[in-house]
């Protein structure tokens, strides 16, 4: 066994949408892939368990609507799970279920603890603010209330992602789609957080861009050692970044390992499919 | 007085319910109470809300006075002056000293307030988070769970504008060391009068209808970082071209004939109880 905390604990995550039905509740459940046909009730995420270890970067593959980037916003706190626990060992050294701590404890570890780019940015950024205030954005929200040391590490930061010293000062409006991504890599680093959630980063920017900005997360996760939980549907993506790969299917984890053996070696019917569709 | 109207226009019940968001208003300092505001014969935006709480207050002993951006005698002003003055018979003044209730727009007078008066401030937008969150029902978690840094937000961006905070007015406010509140179009420079006024403080809003208060005494604290400590506008060493008053908020006016710049005191009964007094001066002397 690993001799380190874990970095995060999911414990059979869940979340639906819909009341249910003891069609699809009750045992011996019955559902149209993910979903109730009776009730209606969608089961977007089911029963999902993975940890993820100091140093790591986890890789989550599957179709759309597999249920991937609402694991994410089930543990970024952008939807509240349904059920399930979820421990971080940078808070109370993994001890407590950050699920069920208060609204206060929630702000502060998603500020603090965590950070997150979104696969659109318009979610992850606020257009119409500099990049410097995006980036400062998390500090002040972590309680820093001193513009030059804010502005001082916004800058380093945006140096870091390559956003050129002159278009600092300018709103995101403005930016194109690889350079929205790279300001919200930098804001996401913004507390030095020891984890960070990625969704679907590279999608629809074209390929010389993708390259530079998976290039620059390797780079970043390289040097800085922080924990990534990567979602995307590109294996590509996967195979480059991650270390270890686990496979969504209708809301459930169908298969999950190393990456090398999850591409090479797939065991789940559907894994085999997917690996197949790209090779 | 010889009115259709009932006294002070509303009606005894409508009265007691804004009385009652008054009071919840000073129990919870810098908190938005929301009210049924009432459809009032000014347009909303013309300080319905200011006007609703000044009718809901006056009694028959009251004095009133009305400024409109640091005058008595613009439009807004002698309007609501008359409204409240026609439906209650009540006495008018243009002295803050005098006034046991003043209705004010953009300004809080010059003069300092003392016990038992009223300042009555009409708000447009109460919601000093506004900006960075168009959802009421968010902002109001916001407030809930006392995160303000999208206010802090908002002032660190001027600074990456502007080089310096540059709320031109309306600067937010922490109340009691709890809620930030807008204060109201106050120029910056009226924001340390806040604090620990004796007077109490109201503050309306109308279309919005929300209605919040800063008791007497309360602590109010201008928001602002370490390294960028709250400031009020400077007049440098201009002083005002009738009274000669310095020190005080000045307009800036350009002669257009001969565009030179002469500034004025915004307060402008203020500034003509200094004339007099300097005018009683010299022809005593």
């Amino acid at each position: 066994m690993r001799p380190e905390r874990f970095l995060l604990k999911v414990d059979s995550l869940s979340k639906s949408y819909g009341e249910g039905c003891p069609r699809c509740s009750g045992p011996g459940a019955t559902l149209d892939r993910n979903h109730c046909r009776r009730c209606g009730t969608v089961y977007a995420v089911r029963g999902v368990s993975f940890e993820l270890y100091p140093g790591e970067v986890l890789g989550i593959v599957g179709e759309s609507g597999s249920g991937k980037s609402t694991v994410l916003n089930c543990l970024y706190y952008d939807t509240v799970a349904s059920s399930g626990s979820v421990y971080l060992g940078s808070y109370r050294e993994g001890a407590e279920d950050a699920l069920a701590v208060s609204a206060q404890a929630k702000r502060a570890i998603r500020n603090e603890l965590l950070g997150k780019v979104y696969q659109d940015p318009v979610e992850g950024l606020r257009m119409k603010f500099s990049a410097v205030a995006n980036v400062a954005e998390k500090m002040i929200c972590a309680g820093s209330r001193n513009v030059g040391a804010m502005e001082e590490r916004a800058r380093r930061l945006l140096g870091l992602v390559n956003i050129p010293l002159g278009r600092m000062g300018e709103a995101p409006e403005r930016f194109s789609g690889g350079m929205r991504q790279r300001v919200q890599i930098a804001k996401a680093l913004s507390n030095n957080p020891p984890l960070i959630f990625l969704d679907e980063v590279t999608t629809g920017l074209d390929l010389s861009v993708q390259a530079k900005v998976l290039d620059l997360i390797m780079d970043i996760q390289r040097e800085s050692g922080v924990g990534m939980l990567l979602v995307s549907h590109d294996l590509a993506v996967v195979r480059m970044l991650a270390t270890r790969t686990m496979v969504m299917l209708d809301g459930r984890m169908v298969e999950q390992g190393l990456t090398d053996q999850i591409l090479e070696d797939p065991q789940h019917p559907y894994t085999q499919e997917l690996v197949h569709s790209l090779l | 007085m010889n009115s259709l109207y009932n006294y002070a226009f509303f009606d005894e019940g409508s009265k007691r319910e804004i009385r009652r968001a008054i009071l919840k208003a000073v129990a919870l300092p810098g908190y938005q109470v929301p009210f049924a505001s009432r459809e009032m014969p000014i347009a909303r935006g013309w300080g319905t809300g200011g006007l609703q709480l000044t009718l809901s207050l006056v009694g028959r002993s009251d004095v009133l006075k009305v400024i409109d951006q640091g005058s008595d005698d613009s439009v807004n002003a002698v309007n609501i002056r008359k409204f409240v003055s026609g439906t209650t018979g009540v006495a008018v003044t243009e002295d803050a000293r005098e006034a046991t209730i003043i209705q004010s727009r953009h300004r809080i007078p010059e003069s300092p307030l003392r016990e038992g008066q009223v300042l009555v401030l009409q708000v447009p937008l109460p919601e000093p988070l506004r900006l960075i969150e168009p959802s009421e029902y968010k902002t109001k978690r916001l407030h809930a769970e006392r995160d303000y840094s999208g206010a802090y937000l908002v002032l660190f961006e001027e600074i990456q504008r502007y080089g310096r905070v540059a709320t031109g007015a309306d600067h937010p406010v922490e109340v009691h060391g709890r809620y930030v509140m807008a204060p109201s179009p106050i120029p910056r420079f009226d924001n340390p009068k806040l604090d620990g006024n004796p007077a109490l403080i109201l503050l309306g809003a109308g279309r919005e209808k929300k209605i919040y208060a800063v008791p007497p005494y309360t602590k109010v604290r201008s928001l602002d970082f370490e390294d960028q400590p709250f400031r009020v506008e400077d007049f440098g060493s201009a002083a005002c071209g009738l009274c000669g008053a310095s020190g005080v908020y000045l307009d800036e006016l350009v002669d257009p004939s001969t565009g030179s710049k002469t500034w004025r005191c915004n307060d402008t009964s203020e500034c003509a109880s200094r004339r007099r007094a300097s005018q009683e001066a010299a022809d005593a002397s």
